[in-house]
C-alpha cells in the first residue's frame, strides 16, 4: 500500500503576522516559514501505518517555490520515502491545488492521500475536499482517529456536536485533525539521511493545468485592534463592572 | 438569480448556524432559497418555513441521504446549481465538510468563511486566525461560499412564510458508509451561539475541575469553551474547542480563565463583546485583549465569583 502526503510550506505558527503597508497581502521575506502544523500530523499518519507494516512506501508533495524542498526534506527526515515538488512561484489557490494534487495521483497512484485540515495561512479548509471531488473519491476529513483495513478505513471524525465515524473504501482523501497524533521529531543522523533520499522537481507548468485565479484578493489589511481594559482587584469589583459597567449580566 | 442556502439540521431540529447563514444570504439577494436534505425532515422543514426571509425551501427527503454525508450532498448541490447564483452554508464542520466539494466537481472555487458581504462578488473573509483581514472578489459564474456565523445576526425564526417544494433526485452510490455520530449533550445553550461563554485551559488542571466553570456557567446560562491545550490534555471534548481549528464564537460575554492567549485560541473569540481574563500570571497574552483581568489564582477566584453572582438581586441570563 502507498500513501501520498501533502504538505505546504507556511509562515511559522509563532509569527506574529504583518500586513504590508501597500495592502497587497501579508509579509513574507524574512520570516520563519514550515511545514503546516496539520500537515505534521499527516506525514506522522503516514508513517505511523508504514511503521506498522501496512504500508510499503509514503511520498510527500509539496506544491510551491523551490524553498518547498525544505519542507519536502523535513517530512523525509521524519521517515519519509521520497519527494515531488511541484515548482511555482504564484500563490497558487486550493482548487488549482486540488487538479495539480490529482494530476501526480493519477501517475502515482497512492492508496489514500492525506493533508493536514487546514492551511493556517489561508485559513481556508478546501483542498482535501476539492482532491476527492476531482478524483470521485470518497472523503474522511477533520479526522483524529483512523484504522486501516485491507481494502477500507475506519476514522473518527471531529464534528462541531463531538465525533462522527464513517467507513470509508479505499482510494480515499483523508484530512488531519492535529489531535490525531503527536508528530515524531527528526534526528540528526536521520536529517542527514533525508538529504540522499529522491526529490523529483517537476515544473507546474509542464502539467497543463489551468491554475488562473478564480477568486482574487482586492486587498489584506490589518484587523481592528483591540485595546486593553482595566485590571481589577477581585471578584466582587470583576461582578460589579460586568453587572454595572458593562451590563451583560 | 436566487441565492441557495444549504440548511444545517439533524433531520429534527434547524440549527441556529442556518439562521446566520440566510441573514448573509439576504444581503446578497432577496429571493433565498432553503435546501433541507435528509429523511423525515418533516419538522425541519416546519420550523424552516417560518424562518424570515425564505422564499421557497427545497425538500429531499430520501433515506439515502439520512446522514448527509459530503458525498451525497454535493450530488444535490450540484444538480441544483444551475439555477442559483451563489450557494452558501454555514461554515460548519457541515458546511467546510459540503462546499469545497460541490464547488471543486462544478470547476468552481469556494470562498471561505466570509465576514461581510461587500457586493454579489466581493466579500470579505479573515485569513492567518484574524491576524489579517482580506477582501476578495469572486470571478466564478456560481459563487460558493461559507459563512461565518458570529459575524452576522441571526434571522428570526418567525414571521417568514415559505413555499414548500419537494424534490427527488437520483443519487450515485458513494463509498463511504455512516457508522456512528457521538454528540455531547448539554442542557447548556450552543457554544457557538451562547450570549455568555465562560473556557478553561490548561490552568484547570485536570477535566474535574472543569467543574468550577459548570457552577458558575449554570448561574448564567453560559455555554462551556475550552483552549485546545485544554482538549489535548483529555480535559474536556472537542466539540469545545474555541480557537483556529475549532470554533469560532461572539458572545456578549466571553470569561477566559486559566487560558494564557495563543494567537491560535484569539482567533475563535477576539471578536465577543467584553472579554474577561483571569489568570494567575500578570503576563499572560490574554491580559492584553481583556476588558476586564483579574490576576487570581483560578482556584479561589471561580468560588468567589459564584459567591458574588448569588449576592446579586438578578442577573440576565
Amino acid at each position: 500500500m502507498k500513501i501520498l502526503v501533502a504538505v505546504k510550506r507556511v509562515i511559522d505558527y509563532n509569527v506574529q503576522i504583518r500586513v504590508k503597508s501597500d495592502n497587497s497581502g501579508v509579509e513574507k521575506d524574512n520570516v520563519k516559514m514550515s511545514m503546516n502544523p496539520p500537515d505534521e500530523n499527516a506525514v506522522e499518519e503516514a508513517l505511523k501505518l508504514k511503521d506498522s507494516g501496512k504500508v510499503t512506501e509514503v511520498v510527500i508533495i509539496s506544491i510551491g517555490q523551490e524553498k518547498c524542498q525544505d519542507t519536502i526534506r523535513t517530512a523525509l527526515a521524519m521517515g519519509a520515502d521520497r519527494g515531488i515538488l511541484v515548482k511555482t512561484n504564484d500563490d497558487i489557490e486550493p482548487l488549482a491545488v486540488a487538479k495539480t494534487l490529482k494530476n501526480i495521483v493519477e501517475k502515482e497512484k497512492p492508496n489514500m492521500v492525506l493533508l493536514g485540515k487546514q492551511a493556517i495561512d489561508d485559513d481556508c479548509n478546501q483542498t482535501g475536499q476539492m482532491l476527492s471531488a476531482l478524483l470521485n473519491w470518497p472523503q474522511g476529513c477533520f479526522v483524529s482517529d483512523l484504522g486501516i483495513n485491507d481494502s477500507t478505513i475506519t476514522i473518527s471524525r471531529e464534528i462541531d456536536e463531538g465525533l462522527e465515524q464513517l467507513e470509508i473504501k479505499l482510494p480515499a482523501v483523508v484530512t488531519c485533525d492535529l489531535r490525531l497524533n503527536e508528530p515524531r521529531f527528526a534526528s540528526l543522523p536521520n536529517i542527514m539521511k533525508a538529504k540522499k533520499k529522491p526529490m523529483e522537481i517537476i515544473e507546474i507548468g509542464s502539467l497543463g493545468i489551468d491554475t488562473n485565479p478564480k477568486v482574487k484578493y482586492l486587498k489584506v489589511e490589518e484587523p481592528p485592534v483591540r485595546q486593553g481594559g482595566v485590571m481589577v482587584a477581585d471578584a466582587k469589583e470583576l461582578i460589579q463592572k460586568l453587572k454595572y459597567e458593562a451590563k451583560v449580566i | 438569480m436566487s441565492v441557495l442556502v444549504v440548511a444545517e439540521h439533524n433531520n429534527i431540529i434547524l440549527k441556529p448556524s442556518t439562521l446566520n447563514t440566510i441573514k448573509a444570504a439576504s444581503q446578497i439577494d432577496k429571493e433565498v432559497h432553503l435546501l433541507i436534505c435528509g429523511f423525515q425532515n418533516e419538522d425541519v422543514v416546519s420550523q424552516a418555513s417560518k424562518v424570515e426571509g425564505v422564499f421557497k425551501i427545497l425538500q429531499l427527503d430520501d433515506a439515502a441521504i439520512q446522514n448527509q454525508l459530503s458525498e451525497h450532498v454535493s450530488q444535490v448541490i450540484v444538480n441544483l446549481s444551475k439555477n442559483y447564483s451563489h450557494i452558501l452554508a454555514p461554515s460548519s464542520t457541515f458546511g467546510k465538510n459540503l462546499m469545497p466539494r460541490a464547488a471543486a466537481i462544478l470547476d468552481h472555487s469556494q470562498i471561505s468563511d466570509i465576514s461581510a458581504v461587500i457586493s454579489t462578488d466581493t466579500f470579505v473573509r479573515p485569513i492567518y486566525a484574524g491576524n489579517a483581514i482580506a477582501t476578495v472578489q469572486s470571478l466564478d459564474p456560481i459563487k460558493f461560499i461559507t459563512v461565518r456565523t458570529t459575524a452576522f445576526e441571526p434571522v428570526e425564526t418567525s414571521g417568514g412564510s415559505a413555499s414548500i417544494e419537494k424534490i427527488s433526485m437520483k443519487l450515485e452510490e458513494i463509498a463511504t458508509k455512516f457508522l456512528d455520530r457521538k454528540e455531547s449533550k448539554s442542557e447548556r445553550p450552543e457554544l457557538g451561539s451562547a450570549r455568555i461563554v465562560i473556557s478553561g485551559g490548561r490552568g484547570l488542571e485536570n477535566g474535574d475541575n472543569f467543574k468550577l466553570l459548570n457552577e458558575i456557567a449554570d448561574k448564567l446560562n453560559a455555554a462551556i469553551g475550552a483552549s485546545r491545550a485544554a482538549v489535548d490534555a483529555g480535559y474536556i471534548g472537542n466539540e469545545c474547542q474555541v480557537g483556529q481549528t475549532g470554533k469560532m464564537v461572539a458572545p456578549d460575554l466571553y470569561i477566559a480563565v486559566g487560558i494564557s492567549g495563543a494567537i491560535q485560541h484569539l482567533a475563535g473569540m477576539k471578536e465577543s463583546k467584553i472579554i474577561v481574563a483571569i489568570n494567575k500570571d500578570e503576563e499572560a497574552p490574554i491580559f492584553g485583549i481583556a476588558d476586564y483581568g483579574l490576576k487570581a489564582d483560578l482556584f479561589e477566584a471561580l468560588p468567589e465569583i459564584s459567591k458574588e453572582l448569588d449576592l446579586l438581586n438578578d442577573i440576565v441570563k
